[in-house]
């Protein structure tokens, strides 16, 4: 190994020390924000978004994403996409609920 | 006959096999928490009232300290890994064993969880919402119980290979560690939305 990579590691390495500190964070932030009264609509969003943050950091930074092989971004486009039409299943099924009454 | 593309890269996917491989897997496995988390949106948002989590005697500050524990897992597990890369293997060694201990300290939390359940006679038959918190959580832990056999045997027996081919060896933990990674993210998603809302 060259020391440009030990160098680079060296780096990264601080990179997943400041990803810990932030994770811990935001999971102190995602409990504390659910003790205020928030409507459920707007829980949910907030928790979702907070949670897709911290998603992100780890798929980005601890999975290596952030620089990657172009074949495992398709890879995931591909799933994200199928995600989204299972993710939609409930909402169709709500369509053919308010059709039925 | 050798393996072929263990530590070079292949021409056309760019990649070292295995690594094209866990990506594979992880997007099914994707879909399969992704089916299942669906069923919960479907079942929840056609349920005429539903419970949160907290009422159902869910304990929060337990699953904040798992969470913390597992996120803390996916530290040491990349940590590792770094360290291979950095040819220090007793720091390898040391960050997997801590990787290892802190699966096992994930996995007695959530025991003392469901004990807790079952001694107010809650299980997945008791209602719905018990149904989904099951079968979500217990996937879950089966998950993280296969990634600590895996990093268990890459801590022990599996670790002779650094001695014969170092290379290969550190991508071996790099697969494991993107799957203990996959673990730690499904749960950032169960716990808020099982325990918080």
């Amino acid at each position: 190994m060259s020391a440009h990579d030990a160098e680079s590691i060296r780096k990264e390495t601080r990179a997943y020390i400041t990803v810990f500190v932030s994770l811990m964070v935001l999971t102190a932030l995602t409990v504390g924000v659910s003790y205020f009264h928030m409507p459920v609509g707007l829980a949910i969003l907030v928790a979702l978004v907070i949670a897709t943050f911290k998603g992100s950091l780890v798929a980005s930074v601890f999975m290596h994403l952030r620089a990657e092989r172009k074949l495992i971004y398709w890879i995931l486009i591909l799933t994200v996409l199928f995600f989204i039409v299972l993710m939609a299943i409930p909402t169709i099924s709500q369509w053919d609920q308010r059709m039925l009454r | 006959m050798e393996i072929p593309y263990t530590t070079e890269a292949r021409p056309d996917t760019g990649l070292f096999n295995a690594k094209l491989g866990i990506w594979l897997f992880l997007a099914s496995e994707v879909m399969l928490f992704g089916a299942l988390f669906s069923s919960y949106v479907l079942l929840r948002t056609g349920a005429p009232v539903w419970p949160h989590g907290r009422t159902q005697g869910l304990s929060v500050p337990l699953a904040t300290v798992n969470t913390m524990v597992l996120i803390g897992s996916s530290v040491t597990m990349v940590l590792s890994w770094a360290s291979l890369k950095l040819k220090d293997f007793a720091k390898y060694r040391l960050y997997m064993a801590l990787t290892i201990l802190a699966g096992l300290c994930f996995m007695v939390i959530k025991g003392f969880e469901y004990a807790a359940k079952f001694e107010h006679h809650h299980y997945p038959s008791t209602s719905t919402f018990f149904a989904v918190y099951f079968t979500l959580t217990g996937l879950h832990g089966l998950h993280v119980l296969g990634g600590m056999i895996v990093n268990g045997y890459f801590w022990g027996p599996g670790a002779k290979m650094w001695k014969t081919d170092p290379d290969r060896f550190a991508n071996r933990i790099e697969v494991a560690g993107l799957y203990w990674h996959f673990v730690d993210l499904v749960w950032i998603f169960l716990f808020p939305t099982l325990y918080l809302l």
